[in-house]
């Protein structure tokens, strides 16, 4: 079992989530993030005070799968949000150590699907 | 003079400027949070920059005696405007009072049609059209239609405080400019939801406050037509909120918030040629039929023809407002305002004719020339903004500002 954490620009979550559905992964968890890698935020001005370098919005994805639809995962990510730009995002792979489903007490693959 | 009237016109004056926030806040609630301040920001500079223009030269080409196309420069920097009533327009009222009214009717003009392109103009470009959309569409229109010798005017066409001037022409703006600046980037799949409801309700909330300084105002005095305008507003935008609500409720469900609140506007925009015209029944029916018109503009035909009308300007003001010039024709009677004619359902065929006639004459001279204005702007200094700024939102690429934070 992974947990696959991806960081990507947030018009492309429509795209990114039809790619998954298309691989059949559909449980996944969205929040809205900040960060900026090497690509640097906008400057902000208030009142002529300038904020450089600021953090842009992002979306983080966060999807639990079973080995086999890692590569699939991880595929249909890079399908819905690249764009071939600085700052189409990062995909993180973790090992995931158990997992389990609160309704049956379920554990560990059975539980992740 | 009367300083009753005086009074009135200039709270009207007031309440109408006030409805250009409002609409701030109806369309800022629609557009995804990265673009709200775009929204605010469009609303509030077309406040400072059509105020300037207007007195300097817009009421003169508006409203200055005419001269066919518009009213010329005589009264450029309001020279020979001044606090003795002017009889033609109003004669109870300081001419600058009828001015500084006409004032807020010209700021919100152009502001409406700031729904059909929201979130993805360049801001320059933006402020370029606006400045040469009121002078060259929204001038002459109101000339047209209000100005001594406006030949709208002659042929008695009725438009008690701008269903054609205001929402036709800023409506039929709003569809060609929806149509050749493109849709959005990556709305096929899903258009985004309104990122404030809330604000939506509250800038509804302020319209409907503001529009009976457009409505009742319009009389430009304090008397019993403006009591009549103020009833039927009132009662035309309830009944098309309710209409919308019901509507919904039918086919879809479940009625919204954001139903009430279209309908609302619909109910207002449709009253306000009428608003002078016509009795309160007449007032139920055509709020009741105007969210019958824009539910089906808005949900049926938009996805169908698949323009991007953002927010429904053209779907809301100028579907309504045609409604209201069309309805001003069928329901308009003489018992209600001797000043104003009988419409067909009072025996007079004629008077739907003229209303068609101007509001044909609107949709094709202002669709054109908006047109052009467009097409010339975009050559020299392009419309559009780049597809990595619409990705990022109009707030942070156009105004190095944001709305919301998400730290603290």
């Amino acid at each position: 079992m992974k947990l696959i954490i991806a960081i990507i620009q947030p018009d492309k979550l429509e795209e990114v989530k039809e790619e998954l559905y298309r691989v059949e992964v559909n449980l996944i968890t969205v929040s809205e993030v900040l960060g900026h890698g090497r690509q640097k935020g906008i400057a902000e001005v208030y009142r002529g005070a300038k904020e450089t370098g600021n953090l842009l919005r992002k979306i983080r994805l966060e999807i639990a799968v079973n080995d086999n639809y890692v590569e699939p995962t991880i595929k249909a990510i890079v399908k819905g949000a690249k764009t071939g730009e600085t700052g189409d995002g990062k995909i993180f792979i973790l090992d995931l150590k158990e997992c389990v489903r609160v309704r049956t007490e379920e554990r560990g693959s059975p539980a992740i699907g | 003079m009367n300083t009753g009237d005086t009074a009135w016109v200039l709270m009207s004056s007031a309440l109408v400027l006030l409805m250009t926030p409002g609409l701030a806040f109806f369309y800022g609630g629609m557009v995804r949070k990265k673009n709200i301040l775009s929204i605010l920001m469009q609303c509030f500079i077309i406040m400072c920059l059509v105020s300037v223009w207007w007195v300097m030269a817009g009421y003169s080409l508006s409203f200055a005696p005419g001269k066919g196309f518009w009213g010329g420069l005589a009264w450029a920097g309001l020279n020979g405007v001044g606090l003795e009533p002017y009889a033609d327009y109003a004669g109870t009222i300081p001419h600058q009072a009828f001015m500084i009214f006409q004032a807020m009717f010209a700021i919100i003009t152009p502001a409406l049609i700031i729904g059909a392109f929201a979130e993805r103009m360049k801001f320059s470009a933006f402020l370029s059209i606006i400045l040469l959309w009121v002078t060259f569409v929204y001038a002459p229109v109101c000339h047209w239609v209000w100005g001594i010798g406006g030949w709208l005017r002659n042929i008695g066409a009725l438009d008690f405080a701008g269903g054609t001037v205001v929402h036709v022409n800023a409506g039929i703006a709003a569809l060609v400019t929806a149509i050749i600046i493109g849709k959005r980037k990556n709305i096929d799949k899903s258009i985004p939801a309104p990122h404030n409801m809330p604000f939506v309700a509250l800038g509804t909330g302020l319209l409907w406050f503001g529009w009976f300084g457009f409505n009742a105002g319009s009389a430009l005095a304090a008397n019993g037509l403006a009591v009549n305008a103020f009833v039927v507003t009132n009662t035309a935008a309830a009944a098309a909120g309710l209409s919308w609500a019901i509507i919904e409720w039918l086919r879809n469900g479940k009625p919204t918030i954001f139903g009430v609140c279209s309908g609302a506007v619909a109910g207002l925009v449709a009253i306000t040629p009428a608003a002078g015209y016509v009795n309160v029944v007449s007032a139920v029916i055509i709020g009741m039929l105007v969210s019958v018109f824009c539910f089906i503009a808005v949900t049926v035909i938009k996805p169908k023809l698949g323009y991007d009308d953002s927010l429904d300007a053209f779907g809301v003001h100028c579907v309504g407002g045609i409604w209201g010039a069309l309805a001003t024709g069928l329901f308009a009677s003489k018992a209600v305002n001797p000043a104003g004619a009988d419409g067909l359902f009072f025996g007079n065929p004629h008077q739907l004719l003229v209303q068609f006639y101007a509001v044909a004459i609107t949709l094709v001279y202002s669709g054109v020339v908006t047109l052009v204005i467009y097409k010339v702007v975009d050559a020299i200094i392009g419309v559009r903004v780049n597809e990595k700024e619409e990705a990022i939102g109009l707030d942070l690429t156009q105004h190095h500002e944001k709305a919301y934070t998400i730290l603290e």
